[in-house]
């Protein structure tokens, strides 16, 4: 643990003062934390907190009504958004996955994967169409780099197998490679381990530790299972109704009493 | 066995196709030269009607819209063809029909990419997430509006485009079959331009970075955005790409048979190809074309027959309603087409 919390580094993205509503539904009220490079940064909370919003929010497919969002950039520099968009999110280095799988079904685990390399491909679509020259190592290289995740995610015997004939929890695996493959800075989980079995589950911790520690990237994941987050987590937001209600190390948090009241319910 | 009982409907069904396309052979109706010359003939409207229904396959799987202006955009496309083949030889006084084609196709290609873009910025863009009906009306207007336009800039006559291709009919296989098969090397001509079109495709679709992009756009809207791929951008280039597709289909069939306002109504030919391929599959396209056009000139030249001779009916006009009842009987044991995604909804 000393050896992780020693590389954490600067903060890669600082939410401030989010509100966000629906109607006259308050989904988020005056939400602001952050997150710092190399850490593992969990939000947690029951149903209906408000932690899917938060990381819409962050990936741009919300826009708040109130608050800014700062991301450091790849050159290092910090830059201020009222609102983000997905694309923009995508090009500046944030991938994430779906709670309710958002794979392309039809298609294979290979071309799912390879569909995160899009943006870095840059050669021409004639050259691409006829694999020559440039467009052929850049397609390799490419190549190369999905079939690293492949490996690194033990999913090589299913390449060619289109997505939608995989049960569940690979098909959360291949979701997550996908994002990989983006090379992403930062790396947004929506509730990856929800639906698992127990064993599908410790599988997940350890490719989310492990991408965490030899890729470096910084996590944001999202669950509502306490026991899992606060093993693999460097710090925590708790989020109720909307609001924050706690945010510090597992430890801290486990011991907050608003916490334990949100999650237990409180004798009044 | 259980995969037999579960699906013997469309099982009976291609039985059914099989048989109707065996029998005039077996039982001696018609000589064998007839036979392929009758197979040949549909095969051929099979091949237009499947390059029409891949425009209408391109889009709705990248977008989900059904784009009901397709067939106009198969007129405006082949009278931008014909006129501009007309014209260009007057304006610039280009001797060689072959350089003047060319610029017409080039001309009309870039017509075709220009709509593609003007549809993405003033429609579909303000329409994002609308139901499919709205959508739908929305290609509705566009195809009255193209139709219109394009008779008050391009004239509404009858044009033609004359590709050169020789219009004669010729015998082969006359040692094979008795009395040799008739066909016309123009058609022949279309049929490999349209082969080459759909492999062009096919390649373009699978093997290059930008195809992948269309596929997980059909897919996933949500999740292609989430990986930075610009749907925009993508719409732009299906409706470019079915632009072109139509572009073609609409200058075979307008050399063919003249460029004229009834080119618009074989979108609706289209229909029941796309439905009976099933609506998100580009193979199902081509070969949903291909058995209705075959389909129909059999039971035009083989059923109509039998059918005058047993109730003693005038006859004639099998052509016009074959493909809407094949589709309809599709349509009864196997909504989603041949090779259609199965919609199985979570209860």
């Amino acid at each position: 643990m000393t050896n992780r919390e020693r590389r954490i580094g600067d903060v890669v993205l600082k939410v401030d003062n989010i509100s966000l509503a629906f109607g006259g539904v308050k989904a988020l009220t005056d939400i602001s934390f952050d997150v710092r490079e190399h850490e593992v940064r969990a939000i947690i909370g029951p149903n209906g907190a408000g932690k899917s919003s938060m990381l819409n929010v962050v990936n741009g497919v919300y826009t708040p009504q109130i608050g800014r969002i700062t991301f450091r950039g790849a050159d290092g520099e910090l830059l201020t958004f009222d609102h983000m968009n997905p694309r923009r999110a995508a090009e500046m280095g944030i991938a994430r996955t779906f709670q309710s799988l958002a794979l392309f079904k039809g298609m294979s685990v290979l071309d799912n994967i390879m569909t995160g390399r899009n943006l870095r491909m840059k050669s021409n679509i004639l050259l691409q169409a006829v694999r020559f020259g440039p467009a052929l190592a850049e397609e390799l290289e490419h190549r190369a780099f999905v079939e690293n995740i492949i490996d690194f995610l033990e999913i090589q015997a299913y390449r060619k197998t289109p997505v939608g004939r995989l049960p569940y929890g690979l098909q959360k695996r291949v979701d997550l490679g996908r994002a990989l493959a983006m090379q992403p800075r930062l790396l947004l989980l929506d509730e990856p381990m929800a639906g698992m079995n127990v064993e599908e589950k410790e599988d997940m911790c350890r490719f989310i530790l492990d991408v965490n520690d030899e890729f470096g990237t910084t996590i944001v994941l999202i669950e509502h299972d306490m026991g899992v987050v606060m093993d693999i987590s460097d710090r925590v937001v708790v989020l109720d109704y909307g609001r924050k209600i706690g945010d510090g190390t597992p430890d801290e948090v486990r011991s907050n009493e608003a916490v334990i009241a949100a999650y237990l319910g409180v004798a009044h | 066995m259980g995969n037999l009982r579960k699906n013997w409907p469309i099982i009976t069904l291609i039985c059914g196709i099989l048989i109707g396309m065996i029998v005039p052979l077996a039982s001696g109706m018609s000589t064998p030269g007839f036979y392929v010359e009758v197979l040949l003939g549909g095969l051929m409207s099979g091949v237009l009607y499947s390059l029409v229904a891949l425009g209408f396959v391109l889009i709705f799987k990248a977008s989900g819209v059904f784009n009901f202006a397709q067939g106009a955009m198969v007129l405006f496309a082949a009278l931008a063809m014909a006129r501009l083949a007309e014209w260009i030889p007057q304006l610039t006084g280009i001797d060689s029909r072959l350089v003047s084609n060319m610029l017409a196709f080039l001309i009309a290609m870039a017509l075709m990419v220009g709509f593609a873009w003007l549809v993405e910025r003033l429609v579909l863009r303000h329409l994002v997430n609308q139901e499919g009906v709205v959508l739908l009306m929305a290609t509705l207007g566009i195809t009255y509006f193209i139709d219109g336009v394009g008779q008050t800039v391009w004239g509404s006559d009858i044009y033609e485009i004359n590709l050169g291709l020789p219009k004669t009919p010729t015998l082969i296989a006359e040692g094979l079959f008795q009395g040799g098969i008739l066909i016309n090397k123009e058609d022949l001509v279309a049929a490999v331009a349209a082969g080459l079109l759909v492999l062009a495709l096919a390649v373009f679709f699978q093997k290059t970075a930008t195809g992948r992009a269309l596929r997980a756009v059909a897919d996933d809207h949500q999740a292609a955005q989430s990986i930075g791929i610009p749907l925009n951008t993508i719409w732009v280039i299906v409706w470019a790409v079915a632009g072109i597709v139509a572009l073609v289909a609409g200058m075979i069939w307008g050399s063919k048979l003249g460029v004229q306002f009834s080119l618009s109504l074989i979108a609706l030919k289209a229909l029941p190809v796309v439905i009976l391929g099933g609506l998100t599959s580009v193979p199902g396209a081509i070969l949903g074309g291909l058995i209705i056009g075959v389909g129909e000139k059999f039971a035009e030249v083989f059923l109509g027959p039998i059918l005058v001779k047993a109730f003693d009916l005038a006859g004639g006009g099998i052509e016009n309603w074959f493909a809407y009842v094949l589709a309809l009987a599709f349509l009864l044991v196997r909504p989603e087409g041949l090779f259609g995604e199965k919609h199985i909804d979570r209860v």
